[in-house]
C-alpha cells in the first residue's frame, strides 16, 4: 500500500522529467525555430506546442501510473505540471542573471519571450507556471475521460495541428478551387488557422472520428467477392498509374525535381529493402554502390575522362555490371559476420569508396575533388531525358522495374531463402540453404538497384562530386525503409514520400532533420519496429513474444487434472 | 585426405585467402620499398611511433565502452561515439571559464582534474540515459532492432548536442605547464604525449582491476556469461548493466579529455571517426576482453600512424595520408575475416547470432 | 487501419504537390494606367511598357522587393552560408529594410554546398518570378548546378563566396549571363599569395595542402603554378580530410621535402590542428605556415593556441572604421563575432544590388516599381568604384567584382584579428 506522500513525490518527479524534456527541446532550438509558425493564429504556435507537449505527456503518464482515481488525481496533475513549469521558469530566471547563451546558443531572448508569452518577467513567469499547471491538469483530465472521447480528442487535436502546419500548402492548392476557396480563406489566417477555423475543424474532425469509432467494426471490403476486389485493386492501380504519368507535366520543374529526388531514394530504398528487409543483412555502406554506379557512368560517358565517351544507354549495362560485381565483392568478406559486425564493416566499405573517389591518388581516373562533369543523360532518338521533368519518366520506369523485381523475388524461392536466413541462420543452413550464394545474391541485387540509382543521379546533375556520397545518404535510405516498414514494398514508397517529401514542405524542420530521423528511429523501434506499413510476416516475427504472452494470458488457468 | 581437404575449402575461402595474400604482399613490398628509399629519417619513425601510441591510448579508453557493453549485451553500442563526444564538448566550457579566470594556469593539476571529472560525469550520464531509454526495453528483441535503435540514438544525440552548443568548433585553452617537450633519444617527446600515454595506461590498469578483482567486476563477468544464471544467483542484472554503461561512459569521457590534449578542437561530429577506430581496436584485440582492447588500440594507433607512410607511400600512392582512415577499416575487415576472435581471443560465450 | 491513414497521407502529399503547382504562381501585378497629365519636371510614361530584353519585374505599391538567397544554411558547412546571410541581414538593416520605399522581402533556399542541393534550390527559386536578384551561391559546386537555371530565369545572381575561376571565365561552359561575385577569383588570390611568399617572405620552396573541397584544391593549384613560374619549387602537394584531426602522417610526408613554407588554404578544424602539429613535427618546427581566408576566424586562435604565433593568412583587406562598425553590429544582432570571412562580401553584394535597382528602376506616379532585368544586369556589370566593406569594387565584364587587393595578415598569440603585414 503506497504512502500518500510518495504519490506526490512521484508526481513531482514525473513533472520534473517532463520539464527537463521541454527544457531540452527549448535549448536545442527547435522551439524558437518553430515559434513563428502559428498553428492557431494569435493563440498558439508550433514552438509553444513543442515546448508544452512534454508537460502534457508526462502528466498523462503520471496519471496512468497513479493508483487512486479521486479529485486528488487532478491535483496531482497540477502538481506535475507545476514542477515542469518550475524548470522552465528556472531557465528564464537563470538566463536573466547569467549569460546562458555563451554555452547554450539557443538560450536567447527570443526563447524567453516565447516562454513568457511576451509579457515582462514577473507576470510572464507567473503565467508560465499557471499555464504549466493547467496543462498538467489537462493531461490528467484527458486520462480520466472515457477512452473513446479521449481517442477522439487526441486525433482531432493532431489533425488540427497538422492542418495548421500545412497551411501554406493547403491555401496555395485551394486558391483556385471555386467553392472551397472562401471556406479555406475563412479558416486560415496569415499564418496558421483562425480561432474560429480551428474550433470548427476540431468539432468537425472530432465528430467524424467519434461517429466512426462508435460504429461496429465491419469488414466491408472482404465481404465483396474476390473478383470485385481484384477489379478495385486494378482500378486503383490504373488511376494511380495515370496520375503518376501525367504528374510532371502539371507540377512544373521544381516539383519534378523533388519527385526525382524522392524517386531516386525510393529506388535505392527498394534495393536496400532486399538486403535489410528480406535478407536481414544490415548494410550501412549502401552509398558505396550508389557512388560506384554514378562514377562508372561518369567515367564512361564524360569527355573529360573517357577517350571515347559512350552514351548513357551504352554505359548503363556496364555500370550496372560493375555495381553488381562490387556487390559480390562486398558480400564475400562479410559472409561469416554477425549482424553487428556486418553493419560496421559495410559502413567501413562505404567510407572506403568515398575516400577513394575523393583521393588524389585516383584523381587521374576518377576526378578527385573536382569530380566529373559533362556526364551524359539518357537520350532515345529525339527525346532527351535530361531535364528534370523528362528524367522523372526514366526514374518512374526504374522504380516500376525495381518494384516488380522485388515483388517477384519476395515470393520466389530465393526470397524465401532470404527470409529463412533472416529469421534464423543456423536453422536455414541446416535446412540446406546455401548461405553463400543466398547472401551474395542479396548484396548483388541491392547493389544493382543502387547502381541504377547512381547512374540516374549522375545523369540528373550531369556531374558527380565525392561530397554527394557521404554516410548520411545510407542513413537516409535506411531510415526510409525502417520507418516505412522493413521488407514491405509499399512501406518503402510511403517511407520515401514521408521522409523525403516532408522536409521539403516543412522547411523549418530542415535543420533538425536528422534529429527527427534519429528520434523517429528510436521511437519506432521501441513501439512499432515493423514500420508504418508493415509486412505481415515481419509483424508476426517482431511481436511474437507479445502475441505468445497474450495467448498465455487468455488461456484458462485450470489444467486438465488428468495430464 | 586430399578429398576431405577439397570438400572443406570452398571457392569463397580460396578467393578470400587470395585477397588476404595479395594485401600482405603489397604491405610487405610497400614497406621494403619505403625503407629502401630512405625517404624518412629514423627520427621521423620514432616520432610517428610515439604519436601512434598516444592516439592508441585514447582509442583504448573509448574501446572499453564498446567491449564492456558488447560483453554484457552482445550489441554494439553505436551511440558510444556520442557518449565520447558529449564529455569533452561539455567540459570545454568549464575549461575556457577556468582559463579566463586564470585558474587554469595557476592550478593546472586541479583544473585538469575538475575538467576530467566533469567530462566523465557527462559521458556517464549520457550512457546511462541511453541504456535506460533506448536499450533496456529491447534487451530480448531480435538483433537488428537494438542496432537500429543505436544508430537512431547516435544521430539523435549528435544533433541534440549540435542544437545545444552550436555547430561550430570550440577550442580548448592551452595549459602552459603541459607545453614543451623533452629530448629523448634524439627526438622531441612532448609533455602532452607522455601525459596521454601514461594516463591511458593507468586508467586501463584501473579498469582492468575493477573488472577482474572487484566484486562488482565479478558480477559483470557473470552477467556477461549468462544473464539468467546470474539473476538466479542473486545479482541485480539491471543494476550491473547500468554500472557497465556508466563505466564505459566514464572511460569514454576520460578518453575525451586525453583526446583534446592531443587535438584540442571539439565539435558535434567529432565522435564518429575515433569511435569507429576504437571499435576496430576492440575487435582487433578481442571483443569482451579488457586487455585485448588495450593491445588492439595500441596496435591500431601504431598502424594508423605509421602505415600510410610506411607501406602506402612505397606503393606509389599519391598523398597516402588521405587514405589513413581506409587503413583502419581494412584492418577491421581483415581481422574479421581471418581472425574474428581477435588477437587475444574473445571473452564472450558464443551465443546464437 | 493506420495503414490506410498513412497511405492517404502520402497520396495527399503527392496530390498537394501536384495541385500546388496548379495553383497560380506569384504573378507580377500590372501597373495601373496613368491617365493624368504628365508632370512637367519628370515625365513618367503614361503607361509603362516593358522594353527590356528579358522582361520586367513589377512591384506594386505596398508589395515588397523580393531578394532571395541561395546559401548553405544547413548541414556541416552551414557556418559559411549562415555567416553570409547574417551579413546580408545587417545590410538590409543598415539600409532601413527598404529599397525605393518598398519593403525588402528576404528569404531563400539552402543549397547544401553540393550540386544536387544547388540544383534543387535553383529550380525552386527559378520558378518564383517575383525574385529580382539572388545572392548566392556559397559553394562553387552549387553554382555550377544552379546557375543555368537562375540565369535562364533572368535573375541577377551575385555570389559572396564562389571562388572557382571557371564561373567567370569568358567562353567557359560554366559562365552564365547575369552572374557576378564579390568574392575573389581563386586565380587572383592564389597568385597574390604566391607573390607574397616569393617576394615578401623570400621563400624558395613550398608545400601545399588542400582538404578535398573545390575551393581549397583550386586555390592551392593556382598558388603552386604561380610559385613555380616565379622560380620556386613545390616540394609536395598533398591533402587532408576536412574533419581530420591527426596530422602526423601528412606532416611527416611534408617534412621529408623540407619546404620553407606550407600553404594550406583550408578551414577549421583541420587548419588549426595543422598549425599546432607542424610545430611538433621534427623538421617543420620553424617552417612558415600560411593559410587563406578560410582560416581568418577567431576560432583559429583557440584551436591553435600558442602555436598560432606567426601563422599567416591571406585575405581581402578588411579594415577600417566601417568594418569595425559592421562587426559591432553583427555581434549585437547575432550574439557572436562573425565566423567565416564572407559576411563582408555578402554585405557588399546586397548593397550593390540595392544601388543597381535604385539606378535602373522606373517609378510610377503611384509608386509601382518597374525593374528591367537586362537593365539591372547591365547596371550590375557596369558597377565601378563602388565603395564597399571589402574595398573599392569594380566589376569586370564577366562578373568579377572583387577588389583585387589582397592582404597578408599575421596572427599573434591570443589576439584577434591578426595584424596586417602586407602590403604595408
Amino acid at each position: 500500500m503506497l504512502r500518500k506522500s510518495s504519490i506526490w513525490v512521484e508526481a513531482i518527479r514525473n513533472g520534473l522529467i517532463g520539464g527537463t524534456v521541454a527544457l531540452l527541446l527549448c535549448l536545442v532550438g527547435i522551439v524558437v525555430a518553430l515559434g513563428q509558425k502559428m498553428i492557431v493564429s494569435g493563440v498558439i504556435s508550433m514552438g509553444q506546442i513543442l515546448a508544452f507537449a512534454p508537460i502534457l505527456i508526462f502528466a498523462y503518464t503520471n496519471a496512468r501510473r497513479a493508483t487512486t482515481k479521486t479529485v486528488d488525481t487532478l491535483l496531482l496533475g497540477a502538481v506535475a505540471g507545476l514542477s515542469s513549469g518550475v524548470i522552465l521558469a528556472a531557465l528564464i530566471g537563470l538566463g536573466q542573471v547569467i549569460n546562458l547563451r555563451a554555452m547554450f546558443v539557443n538560450a536567447s531572448p527570443d526563447l524567453y519571450k516565447l516562454l513568457t508569452f511576451g509579457l515582462t518577467l514577473g507576470p510572464g513567469i507567473a503565467l508560465l507556471l499557471g499555464v504549466a499547471a493547467i496543462i498538467g491538469l489537462t493531461g490528467v483530465a484527458l486520462f480520466l475521460l472515457p477512452a473513446r472521447i479521449r481517442g477522439t480528442l487526441i486525433q482531432a487535436i493532431i489533425w488540427v495541428t497538422l492542418i495548421g502546419l500545412l497551411r501554406e500548402l493547403i491555401v496555395t492548392v485551394t486558391r483556385s478551387w471555386g467553392p472551397v476557396a472562401p471556406l479555406v480563406k475563412w479558416m486560415f489566417a496569415r499564418s496558421g488557422l483562425t480561432l474560429l477555423g480551428a474550433t470548427f475543424l476540431l468539432a468537425l474532425i472530432g465528430g467524424l472520428t467519434y461517429w466512426r469509432n462508435s460504429r461496429p467494426k465491419q469488414a466491408q471490403v472482404s465481404k465483396r467477392n474476390p473478383k470485385q476486389q481484384q477489379w478495385i485493386r486494378w482500378g486503383t492501380l490504373a488511376i494511380l498509374g495515370l496520375i503518376m504519368i501525367i504528374l510532371p507535366r502539371i507540377v512544373g520543374p521544381f516539383f519534378s525535381d523533388i519527385l526525382d529526388n524522392v524517386g531516386l531514394y525510393i529506388l535505392m530504398g527498394l534495393g536496400l529493402n532486399i538486403v535489410v528487409g528480406f535478407a536481414g543483412l544490415l548494410d550501412l555502406g549502401y552509398v558505396a554502390f550508389f557512388a560506384i554506379g554514378a562514377y562508372t557512368m561518369g567515367v564512361l560517358t564524360s569527355p573529360e575522362l573517357a577517350a571515347n565517351p559512350l552514351t548513357y544507354w551504352q554505359a548503363l549495362p556496364i555500370a550496372l555490371g560493375v555495381a553488381v560485381l562490387s556487390g559480390f565483392l562486398l558480400g564475400l568478406p562479410v559472409l561469416k559476420m554477425r549482424g553487428d559486425y556486418l553493419a560496421i564493416v559495410t559502413l567501413g566499405f562505404g567510407e572506403i569508396v568515398r575516400l577513394l573517389v575523393l583521393s588524389d591518388w585516383l584523381r587521374p581516373w576518377l576526378g578527385g575533388t573536382q569530380g566529373i562533369q559533362l556526364i551524359a543523360h539518357p537520350v532515345i532518338g529525339p527525346l532527351d531525358f535530361g531535364s528534370q521533368q523528362m528524367l522523372y519518366y526514366v526514374i518512374l520506369v526504374g522504380i516500376a522495374i525495381a518494384a516488380f523485381i522485388a515483388i517477384r523475388l519476395k515470393d520466389s524461392r530465393l526470397g524465401r531463402s532470404w527470409m529463412a536466413l533472416r529469421e534464423d541462420e543456423d536453422v536455414a543452413k541446416a535446412m540446406g540453404i546455401n548461405h553463400v550464394t543466398t547472401k551474395l545474391l542479396a548484396f548483388a541485387s541491392g547493389a544493382f538497384f543502387a547502381g541504377l540509382g547512381g547512374t540516374l543521379f549522375a545523369a540528373k546533375l550531369s556531374s558527380a562530386y565525392p561530397q554527394s556520397f557521404q554516410f548520411l545518404v545510407s542513413i537516409n535510405v535506411l531510415s526510409l525503409i525502417i520507418i516505412g516498414g522493413m521488407g514491405s514494398i509499399p512501406g518503402v514508397l510511403v517511407g520515401g514520400l514521408v521522409l523525403m517529401g516532408l522536409p521539403e514542405i516543412l522547411r523549418e524542420f530542415a535543420e533538425y532533420r536528422y534529429l527527427v530521423y534519429g528520434a523517429l528511429l528510436v521511437a519506432m523501434m521501441l513501439t512499432r519496429p515493423e514500420g508504418l506499413w508493415p509486412e505481415a510476416r515481419r509483424r508476426l516475427e517482431l511481436h511474437e513474444e507479445q502475441d505468445l504472452a497474450l495467448q498465455q494470458e487468455s488461456q484458462p488457468v485450470m489444467k486438465n487434472p488428468g495430464q | 585426405m586430399l578429398r576431405t581437404f577439397r570438400q572443406r575449402i570452398t571457392i569463397t575461402d580460396i578467393v578470400i585467402w587470395a585477397i588476404g595474400l595479395a594485401i600482405a604482399i603489397m604491405v610487405v613490398w610497400g614497406t621494403i620499398s619505403t625503407l629502401q628509399s630512405g625517404k624518412y629519417a629514423t627520427g621521423t619513425w620514432l616520432d610517428l611511433t610515439i604519436k601512434g601510441l598516444a592516439v592508441g591510448g585514447v582509442y583504448a579508453l573509448i574501446a572499453m565502452g564498446y567491449t564492456l557493453v558488447y560483453g554484457i549485451l552482445r550489441m554494439i553500442n553505436f551511440a558510444h561515439s556520442e557518449v565520447f563526444m558529449s564529455g569533452p564538448f561539455t567540459a570545454v566550457f568549464l575549461a575556457n571559464a577556468l582559463a579566463q579566470s586564470g585558474f587554469l594556469n595557476k592550478q593546472p593539476l586541479l583544473s585538469m582534474l575538475l575538467i576530467t571529472l566533469l567530462s566523465m560525469a557527462v559521458s556517464a550520464v549520457v550512457a546511462m540515459l541511453l541504456e535506460r531509454i533506448a536499450y533496456r526495453r529491447l534487451r530480448y528483441a531480435p538483433r537488428l532492432v537494438p542496432l537500429i535503435t543505436a544508430i537512431g540514438a547516435s544521430f539523435f544525440l549528435q544533433y541534440v548536442f549540435r542544437g545545444l552548443y552550436g555547430s561550430g568548433f570550440k577550442g580548448y585553452p592551452t595549459v602552459t605547464s603541459l607545453q614543451g617537450s623533452w629530448n629523448f633519444l634524439g627526438i622531441e617527446v612532448y609533455k602532452t604525449q607522455i601525459v596521454v600515454i601514461i594516463s591511458a595506461i593507468l586508467m586501463m590498469v584501473i579498469l582492468y582491476g575493477i573488472v577482474q578483482w572487484t566484486k562488482i567486476g565479478r558480477a559483470m563477468r557473470a552477467v556477461s556469461e549468462d544473464k539468467e544464471a546470474a539473476e538466479l544467483m542473486g545479482i541485480n542484472v539491471d543494476r550491473i548493466i547500468v554500472f557497465t554503461f556508466v563505466l564505459g561512459g566514464a572511460s569514454a569521457g576520460a578518453a575525451g579529455i586525453l583526446y583534446i590534449l592531443l587535438f584540442p578542437v571539439v565539435w558535434f561530429f567529432m565522435g564518429f571517426i575515433p569511435s569507429i577506430k576504437a571499435f576496430t581496436a576492440a575487435v582487433l584485440g578481442g571483443i569482451g576482453n579488457v586487455a585485448g582492447a588495450f593491445v588492439g588500440a595500441m596496435l591500431l594507433g601504431l598502424l594508423e600512424s605509421i602505415g600510410p607512410n610506411l607501406f602506402l607511400d612505397g606503393l606509389g600512392v599519391v598523398n597516402p595520408s588521405q587514405l589513413k582512415d581506409a587503413i583502419a577499416f581494412i584492418v577491421l575487415v581483415l581481422i574479421l575475416i581471418f581472425r574474428p576472435s581477435g588477437i587475444l581471443g574473445e571473452r564472450v560465450t558464443q551465443t546464437k547470432a | 487501419m493506420s495503414k490506410k491513414i498513412f497511405a492517404l497521407f502520402s497520396v495527399l502529399m503527392v496530390a498537394t504537390m501536384l495541385l500546388t503547382a496548379c495553383g497560380p504562381k506569384a504573378t507580377p501585378t500590372k501597373a495601373p494606367v496613368v491617365t493624368e497629365a504628365p508632370v512637367v519636371t519628370e515625365a513618367p510614361p503614361a503607361a509603362f511598357e516593358c522594353t527590356d530584353a528579358i522582361g520586367c519585374v513589377d512591384v506594386a505599391p505596398g508589395d515588397p522587393v523580393h531578394i532571395a538567397y541561395l546559401l548553405v544554411v544547413a548541414g556541416p558547412n552551414e557556418t559559411l552560408g549562415i555567416d553570409s546571410r547574417n551579413g546580408i541581414e545587417i545590410a538590409i538593416d543598415d539600409s532601413g529594410g527598404m529599397i525605393l520605399d518598398h519593403d525588402v522581402k528576404f528569404d531563400g533556399e539552402d543549397g547544401g554546398c553540393a550540386a544536387e542541393g544547388g540544383q534543387a534550390a535553383g529550380t525552386k527559386l527559378a520558378a518564383d518570378t517575383s525574385i529580382v536578384a539572388v545572392i548566392g551561391t556559397s559553394c562553387s559546386s552549387e553554382a555550377r548546378a544552379a546557375e543555368p537555371l537562375l540565369s535562364a530565369a533572368g535573375f541577377v545572381v551575385i555570389s559572396p563566396s564562389n571562388t572557382a575561376p571557371d564561373l567567370t571565365e569568358a567562353g567557359n561552359k560554366n559562365n552564365y549571363p547575369g552572374y557576378l561575385r564579390t568574392a575573389h577569383n581563386d586565380k587572383i588570390q592564389g597568385a597574390v599569395a604566391a607573390k607574397f611568399a616569393w617576394e615578401f617572405l623570400g621563400v624558395k620552396s613550398a608545400a601545399t595542402i588542400h582538404d578535398g573541397s573545390l575551393y581549397a584544391d583550386k586555390l592551392q593549384a593556382v598558388f603552386a603554378d604561380n610559385f613555380k613560374q616565379m622560380g620556386g619549387t613545390i616540394t609536395l602537394q598533398t591533402a587532408v580530410d576536412p574533419n581530420q584531426t591527426d596530422m602526423a602522417s601528412v606532416m611527416a610526408d611534408i617534412a621529408t621535402g623540407t619546404p620553407e613554407l606550407i600553404y594550406f588554404p583550408i578551414f577549421l578544424p583541420a587548419g588549426g590542428l595543422i598549425v599546432r602539429q607542424a610545430k611538433t613535427t621534427p623538421g617543420l618546427e620553424n617552417t612558415k605556415l600560411m593559410g587563406a581566408d578560410g582560416l581568418f576566424s577567431p576560432d583559429v586562435v583557440t584551436a591553435a593556441g600558442d602555436d598560432v604565433e606567426g601563422f599567416m593568412v591571406s585575405s581581402p583587406l578588411l579594415t577600417g572604421a566601417a568594418y569595425d562598425e559592421f562587426v559591432a553590429k553583427y555581434e549585437t544582432k547575432f550574439g557572436k563575432k562573425p565566423i567565416s570571412i564572407f559576411h563582408a562580401h555578402a554585405y557588399d553584394a546586397y548593397m550593390m544590388i540595392k544601388a543597381a535597382i535604385e539606378a535602373v528602376a522606373v517609378v510610377d506616379a503611384d509608386g509601382t516599381l518597374h525593374i528591367g532585368r537586362q537593365a539591372l544586369r547591365d547596371a550590375m556589370y557596369a558597377t565601378k568604384d563602388f565603395s564597399g566593406l571589402t574595398g573599392v569594387l569594380t566589376c569586370t565584364a564577366t562578373g568579377d567584382c572583387a577588389n583585387p587587393t589582397i592582404g597578408a595578415y599575421q596572427y599573434h598569440k591570443g589576439t584577434y584579428p591578426p595584424e596586417l603585414i602586407w602590403p604595408e
